[in-house]
């Protein structure tokens, strides 16, 4: 799933600073899970705002809050039409996905982001993701023993550790996995070290930013 | 045809000599080209080192050409760290249209360590694809599979690390260079002669020259905070202790001796094929550790 980290508080008034009325528009997918834009998020954030405005004797600001299903689909952005219409900006808690997609449906409106879209990771624990998926459009886990190097390796590389690995560990944090170190015992105990043997040719950068499927979907009429 | 002066020496089983020169931070040569000037003419060739700990200073081509120019026989490093494959392959037709043979290649370390952290780490190759990419251009094509009008030839090297903590893993990366076109091998730093002995038997399957890489070291403060802090460098305790028992201010004069130890027993014993000396900044003392260790010789002519 999609991480997200919430900005600073201030740095989310900066934003909001120059508009009046303005949405907290939570996200019920992958930010309710990572726990940084959900209907939790939302009102937390809302409550911090509006102490921090009437500590500082601002009453020019006020709020709206809402939390769409998933603010990266345009159809389930429609029940949020006669609201829009009440405020002067979004503040999306939404991923970088879902804030461009308020930005393209709601042409004449203003759409501020109030996480940081980090990566696509996995919890191990409660509230500590770690990032699994760097979307590189060409999947070679099959070659590394479900381990990505292009994710958990700080170089990235594929042919290998470099000489940094010390203790099992990165060169980059004492605290995380050498992703080769990873990848060498994991193939060993599935005995197909013979995979990082192999040589890997440099990889291809260029990756589809469009993808068309036609799913063949049945709606109950022809044959069946 | 020899494609370049390192390689006629790599052929010729004498015991090699190189060390390498950091350039500087900033515009003035001076100090290098003084350091340039007195190893030319002891050495077999000189690395010019490539960002080294990731820390932004003059460039090692540049470098390279100074060495060229100085009368020496430089081996320019190249990590895949900074520039992506028209970067890499731009920079290789200029050092070989410049007279440069040689080319170590390395991924190059973190961006993290360095002192540019927030830069963006390209490493859009690694070491082995490096590798095979000079072999491709020495075909006559870049990696786009266009023809060159001019195919350059290089000696190429790697580095590897024998004294790893966890070995297996580093040998398959080891192989693949080998296999990728490597010619010579400058190891991370050695302290451990038993490592290398271990190493060398597995390595002499192999037609590459293998260069012990000798790290200077001027205080066992130094030894410990490389061990900490400087990516694939692991002294050992008892080197750490040596350090450690120099009298005050004599640190550097303990390293010294250490690294003659090595220099002398690595040669002695005919462990390896030569030695790699990295005196990290202290470029000048390396003449007094190949005098020392009876390396000291003109290697030219």
């Amino acid at each position: 799933m999609i991480v997200a980290e919430q900005k600073p508080l201030e740095e989310i008034g900066r934003l909001i600073a120059p508009y009046e009325k303005v949405l907290i528009l939570g996200c019920g997918t992958c930010m309710t899970v990572c726990g940084a834009g959900g209907e939790r998020e939302v009102s937390l954030l809302h409550s911090a705002l509006r102490v921090a405005y009437s500590r500082s004797g601002d009453e020019a600001h006020s709020f709206l809050e809402y939390t769409v299903k998933r603010q990266c689909d345009f159809e389930f952005l429609d029940v949020l039409v006669d609201k829009v219409k009440e405020v002067d900006a979004v503040l999306s808690l939404g991923c970088g996905v879902g804030v461009q997609v308020l930005a393209e449906r709601f042409l004449d409106m203003p759409v501020l982001p109030g996480v940081n879209t980090s990566f696509m990771g996995a919890s191990k624990e409660w509230g500590v993701w770690d990032e699994r998926c760097a979307a590189c459009g060409d999947c070679r886990l099959a070659e590394t023993a479900g381990i990505c190097p292009i994710t958990r390796c700080a170089k990235g590389i594929l042919n290998g550790p470099c000489a940094g690995s010390k203790n099992g560990k990165c060169e980059v944090n004492k605290d995380t996995d050498c992703a080769w170190v990873l990848i060498y015992k994991r193939l060993e105990r599935l005995g197909q070290l013979d995979k990082m043997r192999r040589y890997y040719p440099p990889r291809n950068f260029r990756r589809p930013r469009r993808i068309v499927s036609k799913a063949d979907i049945n709606l109950g009429g022809g044959d069946g | 045809m020899a494609k370049s002066l390192f390689e006629e020496k790599l052929n010729s089983g004498k015991f090699l000599v190189t060390t390498e020169i950091g350039p500087p931070k900033g515009a003035d040569t001076t100090e290098m080209v003084h350091h340039i000037e007195l190893l030319k003419d002891k050495v077999d060739a000189i690395n010019v080192t490539d960002h080294q700990s990731s820390m932004m200073r003059f460039p090692s081509l540049g470098g390279c050409l100074l060495v060229k120019e100085h009368g020496g026989e430089p081996i320019f490093q190249m990590t895949t760290r900074d520039r992506n494959r028209l970067a890499l392959q731009a920079d290789l037709l200029l050092a070989y249209s410049r007279g440069i043979g040689n080319v170590l290649c390395l991924t190059g370390d973190s961006i993290d360590v360095g002192d540019h952290k927030e830069a963006k780490p390209v490493f859009d190759l690694d070491s082995v694809q490096l590798l095979r990419m000079i072999r491709i251009m020495e075909s006559g094509k870049d990696l786009g599979g266009n023809d060159l009008n001019h195919a350059p030839e290089f000696c190429t090297g790697a580095s590897v690390h024998p004294a790893a903590d966890f070995i297996e893993p580093q040998l398959i990366k080891f192989d693949k260079k080998v296999e990728a076109g490597a010619q010579f091998f400058q190891t991370q730093g050695i302290y451990d002669l038993d490592c290398l002995r271990k190493f060398m038997q597995y390595s002499r399957q192999f037609n590459v020259k293998i260069l012990a890489g000798i790290i200077v070291l001027a205080s066992a403060r130094m030894a410990q905070y490389m061990n900490d802090n400087v990516p694939g460098v692991i002294v050992p305790q008892a080197v750490i202790d040596e350090l450690a028992s120099a009298e005050k201010g004599k640190g550097l004069q303990k390293g010294i001796e250490i690294a003659v130890r090595l220099v002398k027993t690595i040669r002695e014993l005919n462990l390896c094929h030569g030695v790699h000396i990295m005196a990290v900044g202290r470029e000048g003392i390396v003449p007094d550790i190949l005098e020392a260790a009876g390396l000291g010789a003109s290697v030219h002519g």
